[in-house]
């Protein structure tokens, strides 16, 4: 495979990758204690089973998916459970959700449950797909829609994409994760490729992580005698920003687009991170839950930059002591990188399943928004061929209709048109604001209209029952009548229905 | 389609700023501008400076009368873009009442009232070169000739009191100094049943298209080159509209040769390579889709050469660019791009 395809807009930026990638990964020591959230997925938060007050070992469920859009959460430290209450969550709004807390007790006692599988290759589809599913296993590129609902494509699928583009600056956790666990993330690729049925699998690595590259290579070749490789094949892609999305990623390597409103298996793809392909080797190798992930945490405000093995529910003040703390009496934690990510309200605050970067800066005075001059860099830069100008125009009258037909909804919020707008307006906080409000009124819309068919339904029984009634007592007059003075063919008519 | 690597801030990537846009629209008029000094005199730098100084004290008036922070609005550089394009389309010798006027329509009436930048709709120098050109048609069609066809050349002081007094030094007289613009003798000249071939012998067609003015259109031409370049201006509307207006040249002296004047002089002679890179891309009152620039660009070039052909004024860029203004809104609902993963352009659409 040797073409490539291009996507229109998005930016060449200035990687700072440098900074954080020190080679290796350091172990974070066992947290005191941990906040683990019952939603670190897309989807229905998962059902806690256990209670206060009891003690859990590492590795034990915690909370149970109930759905099949959701993924359970288990526990990453063992101890006690001390509470299960709502806590502040790692998210834009600083919402408070229901979180499962863990004091630790230090001993990192497994769950003497947890069985080792046996050999993958063995396995049905269904059993691996099971597997994962239990496991906890989401998208760790920072989407977290659980994998095991990405496995079972309606369609037949020839292509899955592994995606260790890792296109945001600053953010080094996939390319530490490909460099000292390649073997894992070609193994989990494996298992991926088998349970989609893809003839071919792309592992798709941008051009300015070579190492990685030659890594991923090097162990694609020795791992080409023990397990089924053919079709594998390590990519590498062209540092643009965002080519990391999953939609222009697929383009890049396949030239094909993903419908707008659609999803990649109609057009013959799944997408998976890195980082979630070896968290697939974990679960059906070691039938180790997903526990832990690679953080990296770096910027210009924190005194050792590093990438971190962080068991999940790890509060973000542990992993910057780790990191040797911060430079700067106010620095501004940002959750993700420079351009897709959020401004933490505080540091105590737990790693989630999406947490691939704490970014810290020491300045947080952004430029005072200038009215738009409709310059159309925005458009230029936006990767979905969208308008940004046009969206923020709408967005402020809160014409909503025009949104939509503007495809506010095709907005993957990668932060381009904010980067280029020379009148610095935080455009992608407009569309992600116009969005929730659509994706509100549209819920609104849908409850006044249950209502309404319910009110509706509800005056059809009424006037049903009504109606029932009334021919009941015009029968029963009739039946009154007849009797009165039968008919003269009553006789024949009795012999006619008998026979 | 991918952008080239911009400067960027560490942790939040800043591309540029509107002030630093309007800063280099700026510096590529300064070699244009100090050509137009150059060959038609001191006047020139007179209106400049009138223009510009009272555009940006409108500008600081307006902002305090509405109530807005008038901080990062005056250091922006809009009102004084503003100015120096209006000033750049006045004649070279016209009383100090006319810049300053012009700067008023410009930025009080044609930008401010319409809620300051970003929200006028129509061209804010051009709005106010048209008032101009209707109001007060013979200051605005009195044009110095270049200075090498002077009998004498004002010198800074004689400018700067013609522009207050009206008064010219000595026995001068106005006639002396002023000529036609090459496009207004074209004008006049082939309406007299003259071919173009004898016209443009005169002194004043220099080269190709006017004496002086051919130099500071070429210079406005490598300006606008520079803008393009630097990605600050996008290559669709200067391209579009040189090349319809080309074409259009082309296709008229193909039917006349004795009478339509040839693409150099439509290129070179008036205003279009002003209008091209420096007016009709002014941002906020452009199409914005490539498609609505291309469209944008086309029709300007096509009304330039409608006006200088068969309309009433020798030159027609304002006119253009305030009538394409109109459309823009159209363009804008119309002209939209095909959105990633959309069918084929033409089915899906926006409206």
């Amino acid at each position: 495979m040797n073409r490539l395809w291009r996507f229109a807009g998005g930016l060449r930026l200035a990687g700072h990758k440098r900074e954080s990638v020190m080679g290796g990964v350091r172990q974070l020591p066992t947290p005191k204690r941990v906040v683990l959230p019952l939603q670190q997925h897309v989807g229905a938060p998962a059902e806690p089973v256990v209670q206060v007050g009891q003690t859990v070992c590492k590795g034990e469920l915690l909370a149970r998916a109930e759905s099949f859009v959701s993924a359970p959460v288990h526990a990453s430290v063992s101890g006690t459970v001390v509470a299960i209450d709502n806590y502040a969550v790692p998210h834009p709004s600083g919402i408070a959700e229901p979180c499962v807390v863990i004091e630790s007790d230090g001993e990192e006692r497994w769950w003497p449950d947890l069985k080792t599988p046996s050999d993958p290759a063995t396995q049905s589809a269904e059993k691996l797909r099971e597997l994962i599913r239990a496991a906890g296993v989401v998208g760790l590129g920072g989407a977290v829609f659980p994998s095991a609902a990405k496995l079972g494509p309606p369609r037949p699928v020839d292509t899955l994409v592994i995606n260790g583009v890792e296109c945001e600056p600053y953010i080094t956790c996939d390319d530490t994760l490909m460099r000292s666990r390649p073997d894992d993330v070609v193994r989990g690729s494996a298992v991926l490729r088998r349970i989609v049925a893809a003839q071919r699998c792309l592992i798709a690595v941008e051009d300015n992580k070579p190492e990685a590259l030659a890594r991923l290579r090097a162990v694609l070749a020795t791992l080409a005698g023990e397990l089924d490789v053919s079709g594998i094949e390590v990519v590498s892609v062209p540092t643009v920003f965002p080519t990391g999305g999953e939609k222009q990623l697929i383009k890049v390597l396949t030239g094909r687009e993903v419908p707008v409103g659609g999803l990649p298996y109609e057009v013959g793809c799944v997408c998976l991170n890195v980082g979630t392909a070896a968290a697939v080797h974990d679960a059906v190798y070691t039938g180790r839950p997903l526990l832990s992930r690679l953080v990296t945490v770096t910027g210009p405000g924190v005194r050792h930059p590093d990438n971190f093995e962080v068991p999940l529910g790890t509060s973000v003040s542990d992993l910057l002591a780790a990191a040797g703390g911060v430079t700067t009496d106010a620095p501004e934690l940002i959750m993700g990188g420079p351009m897709m990510g959020f401004s933490l309200p505080g540091e105590h605050l737990p790693i989630t399943k999406a947490s691939n970067c704490i970014l810290v800066r020491t300045d947080s005075a952004s430029k005072p928004a200038m009215p738009c001059i409709r310059c159309g860099s925005c458009a230029s830069a936006c990767p979905m061929q969208l308008l940004p100008q046009q969206l923020y125009w709408h967005a402020r009258g809160r014409e909503f209709d025009k949104l939509t037909r503007y495809h506010l909804n095709s907005c993957i919020e990668c932060g381009c048109c904010n980067a280029v707008c020379p009148s610095h307006i935080p455009l992608v906080d407009y569309f992600r604001f116009a969005k929730s409000e659509i994706a509100d009124q549209a819920y609104k819309r849908e409850r006044a209209n249950e209502s309404r068919i319910r009110n509706q339904q509800r005056t059809e029984r009424l006037e049903a029952a009504r109606r029932a009634a009334e021919e009941r007592k015009a029968k029963r007059k009739a039946g009154r009548k007849r009797a009165a003075e039968p008919a003269p063919d009553a006789a024949a008519s009795a012999v006619r229905e008998a026979s | 389609m991918i952008r080239r690597s911009q400067s960027m801030d560490p942790a939040r990537p800043v591309g540029n700023s509107v002030s630093r846009v309007m800063r280099t629209v700026i510096y590529a008029l300064l070699p244009g501008s100090l050509l137009f000094i150059h060959f038609f005199g001191w006047g020139v730098a007179v209106n400049i400076a009138l223009v510009m100084a009272s555009a940006w004290l409108f500008e600081a008036v307006m902002l305090r009368i509405r109530g807005v922070a008038s901080g990062p609005f005056l250091g922006d550089g809009s009102a004084l873009l503003t100015g120096l394009l209006l000033a750049l389309s006045l004649p070279p010798l016209v009383p100090w009442w006319i810049p300053v006027l012009g700067a008023f329509v410009a930025i009080v009436v044609a930008k401010q009232l319409y809620g300051g930048l970003g929200h006028n709709p129509f061209n804010p120098a051009m709005a106010a070169f048209a008032v101009l050109l209707i109001a007060f048609p013979r200051e605005l069609s009195l044009w110095a000739a270049p200075q090498v066809l002077q009998s004498h050349a004002l010198s800074l002081w004689e400018a700067v009191q013609f522009s207050l007094s009206g008064r010219l030094p000595g026995e001068l007289v106005f006639d002396a100094i002023s000529a036609a613009t090459p496009l207004d003798k074209l004008r006049t000249d082939t309406g007299l049943g003259r071919s173009v071939a004898d016209i443009t012998q005169a002194a004043v067609f220099g080269h190709w298209a006017g004496r002086g003015s051919e130099w500071v259109s070429l210079a406005y031409l490598a300006g606008g080159l520079a803008l393009v370049g630097l990605r600050i201006v996008s290559w669709h509307i200067p391209v579009s509209l040189l090349v319809t207006l080309v074409v259009a040249a082309g296709i008229g002296q193909w039917l006349d040769p004795q009478h339509a004047p040839g693409v150099l002089v439509h290129l070179l002679g008036g205003a279009s390579m002003l209008g091209a890179f420096f007016i009709a891309t002014d941002p906020v009152t452009a199409a914005t889709t490539t498609r609505g620039k291309l469209i944008y660009g086309a029709g300007i070039g096509l009304l330039i050469y409608a006006i200088r052909t068969w309309g009433g004024y020798p030159d027609g860029v304002a006119f253009a660019v305030l009538l394409m203004g109109l459309a823009v809104p159209l363009l804008d609902r119309h002209a939209l791009p095909r959105v990633f993963g959309a069918r084929p352009a033409g089915d899906e659409r926006a409206g």
